[in-house]
């Protein structure tokens, strides 16, 4: 069972609709019981760094979510994927859940219409156990204006949108994805059928 | 790089689709949740639905509608149509809209827009500007379908629209609107020149030369079409498959 952690950023149900579709079983869970219960984890986010971590601070989630990332898969989408860093500089600089190494900061593409929405191409940087799959040249749905700075031993793919925009990074269990699996269409679904067929 | 987007557009009212489609192989033929399930599997990069029902009664409809879709299309959905408030907002976006589009409301009270964009980020408000040719460079922004000329300068309206915190404009041109002659080139370079947020193109395509046409010559992002699409005049593959032939960056499936 996957557990989608609600911690009060973000749109659930487009995730939920879609982890239905698939129907792979799952279920929206804002309790600890439910975390551990789960044998996958999907954060989502949408809005911006400060406000999500402070939201996931006062839902006491924080450091079950950390426990739980190293026995579990954990996939982060968006701005969920954004917090699995150390460090988000959005307004203010604010400490994320530390989960893979690296920032995340403004994008920085001269010329070039923020935030990045629309669908991007992808090219593959490491393949993972989430990039089983994804080709080069696939589009993927963004909608953003802040990117994960990072080591590229931790990107999976990345798009070019005038600067280096990781799309899917991953540590051990842990996995993110900058655009959204839930919104890119057949490409999209099928991600998150790997994700809900690992171990 | 980015692709430029294809949207089909669908008019639903009372929860049926109001224009004929000639899909093949869809249950039911005015269901806009069938229609958009096609048209996703068409390639659509986006889908638009825009509610002309006038009833209470049929508001409700149009969340049911908008529901349905979320379960069964996973691409992004935008429905315009009528709204009213910040609360109509966070209605269609409960039922599963991933944007929302505002017209006359937001002309009205052009605080709906700002309100809307700190409640749900910018990325989900769409401003649509109706706008017809009134002089020379001149655009005014029209309502009632085209019929009320408001006197509102269409290019201070975008850039103001911008300025409260529109992530995207919906511009159709009411001069191209049915005459199947092509985009308003002018009047999109005019905006398109004037704002940082992606604009759609809106009104007047009748052939597949006009969806390259307007990518090469404006600086539009995406393209929205209705009837040439729900008549089945052409497929949203049949346009793609054309910007890719003119090395226009589009997603195929």
């Amino acid at each position: 069972m996957i557990g989608i952690i609600d911690y009060g950023a973000g749109n659930l149900f487009s995730l939920k609709n879609a982890l239905d579709f698939l129907k792979l079983e799952n279920k929206i869970t804002s309790s600890p019981e439910g975390l551990r219960e789960a044998d996958k984890l999907i954060l989502p986010g949408v809005g911006a760094f400060p406000d999500a971590m402070r939201m996931l601070r006062q839902s006491g989630l924080t450091e079950i979510i950390k426990e739980e990332a190293v026995k579990k898969p954990l996939l982060g989408i968006c701005l969920g994927m954004q917090i699995l860093f150390e460090w988000g500089n959005e307004f203010e600089k604010v400490q994320g859940l530390g989960l893979i190494p690296g920032e995340v900061t403004l994008i920085n593409a001269p010329g070039l219409k923020i935030p990045h929405m629309g669908w991007s191409d992808v090219k593959i940087e490491n393949q993972c156990a989430l990039s089983k799959g994804i080709n080069e040249g696939d589009r993927y749905y963004y909608v953003h204006s802040y990117k994960a700075v990072t080591e590229k031993q931790y990107v999976s793919v990345y798009s070019e949108y005038g600067d280096y925009i990781p799309g899917l990074v991953f540590r051990d269990k842990v996995f993110g994805t900058q655009f959204h699996p839930e919104k890119s269409g057949e490409i999209g679904l099928r991600l998150l059928e790997r994700f809900g067929g690992m171990e | 790089m980015l692709a430029k987007r294809i949207i089909p557009c669908l008019d639903v009212r009372d929860g049926k689709v109001v224009k004929g489609i000639n899909f093949i192989g869809i249950k039911e033929v005015g269901d806009p949740v069938e229609c958009a399930i096609a048209y996703d599997k068409q390639g659509a990069d986006e889908i638009v639905f825009l509610d002309i029902t006038a009833t209470h009664e049929g508001r409700g409809t149009m969340l049911d509608v908008v529901r349905r879709t979320a379960k069964n299309v996973f691409v992004p959905l935008t429905v315009g149509g009528g709204i009213r408030s910040a609360e109509d907002f966070r209605e269609l976006l409960r039922a599963g809209a991933d944007k929302v589009s505002v017209n006359s409301a937001a002309l009205k009270n052009p605080a709906i827009i700002s309100e809307a964009a700190v409640k749900f980020g910018n990325q989900c408000v769409v401003v649509a500007i109706d706008a017809k040719k009134t002089g020379d460079r001149k655009y005014n922004v029209f309502v009632n379908g085209g019929r009320i000329d408001t006197g509102v300068d269409a290019i201070q309206w975008a850039m103001e629209a911008e300025r409260l915190g529109a992530g995207e404009i919906l511009l159709t041109s009411m001069d191209a609107d049915g005459t199947k002659q092509g985009f308003d080139l002018d009047m999109l370079n005019a905006i398109c020149n004037v704002v940082n947020i992606p604009v759609i193109a809106s009104g007047g395509c009748g052939e597949l030369s006009h969806f390259t046409e307007v990518f090469r010559k404006t600086s539009a992002d995406a393209a929205l079409a209705a009837s040439i699409f729900h008549y089945g005049e052409l497929t949203v593959q049949q346009v793609k498959t054309e910007m890719q032939v003119k090395d226009i960056p589009v997603r195929v499936l």
